[in-house]
């Protein structure tokens, strides 16, 4: 390893505060963990007792939604088109009043039944395996892609330390499995908190600092808009017409999709009730103008003249060009310890889906809750390491396309998760059909477009380009609607689960 | 299900319409697709859309409040 390009005293702090992570997270298996506590039970390691109030709540659900990677893309996106990046603050707007609508029901209807993923609530309610199957195997698919952008977040920052190699990122994985096997989501619950303050002063530093050096906001504003008048194309600080329905659909498709995830799912089932939730809607959007602040960096990139090979590389690039050594460090590891927490979220609930929704009933239905917990708990290993190789092994675009289409995916799970909390008139053999549509269409348009995250349709002489998740969705529902009209309910009704 | 179909919900749900402003106000986007007027230094494109962070915040609030006071849960 050439040591020349390593900047030692952001590496110093880097390292420290990985270590303090590392140890609250073998740590934390003795956390938050009273009178209550089941033992060897999937409830414990899985969702961490199913007793987290409306703090632990709010950080977890905040360190697990707002991840690393998006604290690198964000400002890339940013970066290289302007205004359309901005989709991120609608989509992290809305989501809230979806979430407060949504979740509180799908939580009671979870915490009744005891039930610890989203396909275990389908199951209750439908009693299809089929459709649990398949609600199963979404979340599985379109979380594994996740795991590995948070490992490219790593990447970049590890990168940005002056250090080379696949090395550092092996070595901070291996912890990051190890501490999540042991202590389970009691883990990245207790590092989020490290991990939220941490980016807290980052940003809140950046965001008033960089402009005091570069001149203020309409200096940082002016100096982007200046680069994109040279860049031309649909870049800018507004939007092009054209751009107007793929801004507003890829908002709200992401905001719709963005809690039928494992990992944001999990964070809402080890709420200890509804209400939890209902206030965690109030306050999570605090998050979301940290994350309208990192966006920002994209800007402030050119107003320090910031220079990159790669867009993703624009933040630490800023961090190292503007920052002392020391500081730039504290950066670098909110950014990576940002990776760990919805890593592990991720990885969790990735191993309840496989451990009650495709283990329990296809190979062994008698398992015993301290059963559950122990496959959960290797699976976890398993999907870590799967990650692992996804990015060593595989180009990065790959990881990037498929999360994209993950996103499609996952969308295509929220008739059969959340109409049946409103309306009992869908049947599971209609949302099934809806399913398959949605997923076949919705992969089809995205195959035939390149991987883009937008379809374009030409009627007459106009076009209109929208998010294709959310053609796919509303594919989704029709046929749903019309399969259900055709075969009615079927012949296992819904039984009033809830 | 025996919930959402309690009268006491029924007639709490008006206020939860509120809720469709932020969807309103920000899916609508050639109402502030625009840079001015501008807020220190900030296009309006972005300070509208900052805006609508702490205004959603509010709206769940109170709609949340409402539904503490007539008894929900």
């Amino acid at each position: 390893m050439d040591t020349n390009n390593i900047h030692w005293s952001a590496l110093f702090v880097f390292i420290f505060f990985f270590a303090l992570v590392t140890v609250m997270g073998f740590l934390a298996s003795k956390w938050m963990s009273g009178p209550s506590n089941k033992g060897a039970h999937l409830d414990e390691w899985g969702l961490g007792g199913r007793n987290f109030g409306t703090w632990i709540t709010w950080f977890l659900v905040g360190g697990d939604f707002y991840t690393a990677y998006t604290v690198i893309a964000v400002p890339a996106l940013v970066y290289a088109v302007g205004a359309y990046g901005f989709f991120a603050l609608p989509y992290t707007i809305l989501v809230y009043p979806i979430v407060f609508v949504i979740m509180p029901k799908l939580w009671k209807a979870a915490h009744k039944a005891g039930h610890v993923t989203a396909a275990d609530v389908v199951w209750g309610r439908y009693k299809s395996r089929p459709l649990e199957f398949a609600i199963a195997l979404t979340g599985v698919v379109a979380t594994m892609p996740y795991i590995a952008l948070q490992l490219i977040g790593m990447e970049v920052v590890i990168k940005a330390l002056g250090l080379t190699g696949e090395l550092p990122l092996l070595a901070a994985f291996v912890i990051l499995a190890l501490y999540t096997y042991s202590a389970g989501l009691r883990a990245p619950a207790l590092i989020a908190f490290v991990k939220d303050v941490m980016i807290y002063i980052v940003v809140l530093v950046a965001v008033i600092v960089v402009p005091a050096k570069l001149g203020g906001y309409g200096a940082v504003f002016s100096s982007a808009r200046d680069a994109f008048a040279l860049k031309g194309g649909a870049t800018g600080l507004t939007l092009k017409p054209t751009q107007f329905l793929p801004f507003a659909t890829l908002a709200l498709g992401s905001a719709m999709a963005a809690f039928m995830y494992p990992h944001t799912l999990t964070g809402i089932f080890a709420a200890k009730d509804a209400n939890t939730i209902r206030k965690n809607a109030v306050f999570l959007p605090a998050y979301t103008v940290l994350l309208g602040l990192i966006a920002l960096l994209g800007y402030m990139a050119y107003a320090a003249g910031i220079k990159v090979q790669s867009n993703n590389d624009v933040v630490p690039a800023l961090f190292n060009g503007l920052f002392p050594g020391w500081f730039a460090g504290f950066a670098f590891a909110a950014i990576a310890i940002g990776a760990l927490v919805p890593a592990a979220v991720m990885s969790i609930g990735a191993s309840n889906l496989f451990t009650r929704n495709f283990w329990k009933p296809y190979v062994n239905p008698g398992i015993s809750h301290e059963g559950e917990a122990k496959v959960a708990k290797v699976v976890s290993l398993v999907v870590k390491f799967g990650a692992l190789v996804f990015i060593m092994f595989l180009p990065t675009k790959f990881a990037l396309d498929l999360q994209l289409l993950g996103g499609v995916w996952i969308l295509q799970t929220f008739p059969a998760l959340v109409f049946g909390l409103f309306v009992g008139w869908f049947g599971p053999r209609a949302l099934l059909a809806g399913w398959a549509a949605g997923i076949i269409g919705g992969s089809w348009m995205a195959f035939a477009d390149g991987i883009k995250p937008v379809h374009t349709f030409v009627v007459g002489a106009d076009s209109y380009t929208m998010y294709t998740g959310l053609i796919a969705l509303a594919l989704n529902i029709v046929v749903a609607l019309v399969v259900n009209l055709v075969l009615g309910k079927g012949s296992q009704p819904a039984l009033k689960q809830s | 299900m025996s919930i959402d179909t309690s009268p006491g919900q029924e007639r709490r749900s008006y206020l939860k319409v509120l809720l469709l402003l932020p969807f309103i106000a920000l899916l609508w986007v050639p109402f502030y697709n625009k840079e001015l007027p501008s807020l220190f230094g900030f296009p309006f494109f972005y300070w509208y859309q900052f805006a609508w962070v702490p205004a959603t915040s509010l709206i769940i609030w109170v709609v949340y409040r409402h539904a503490l006071e007539k008894g929900g849960e």
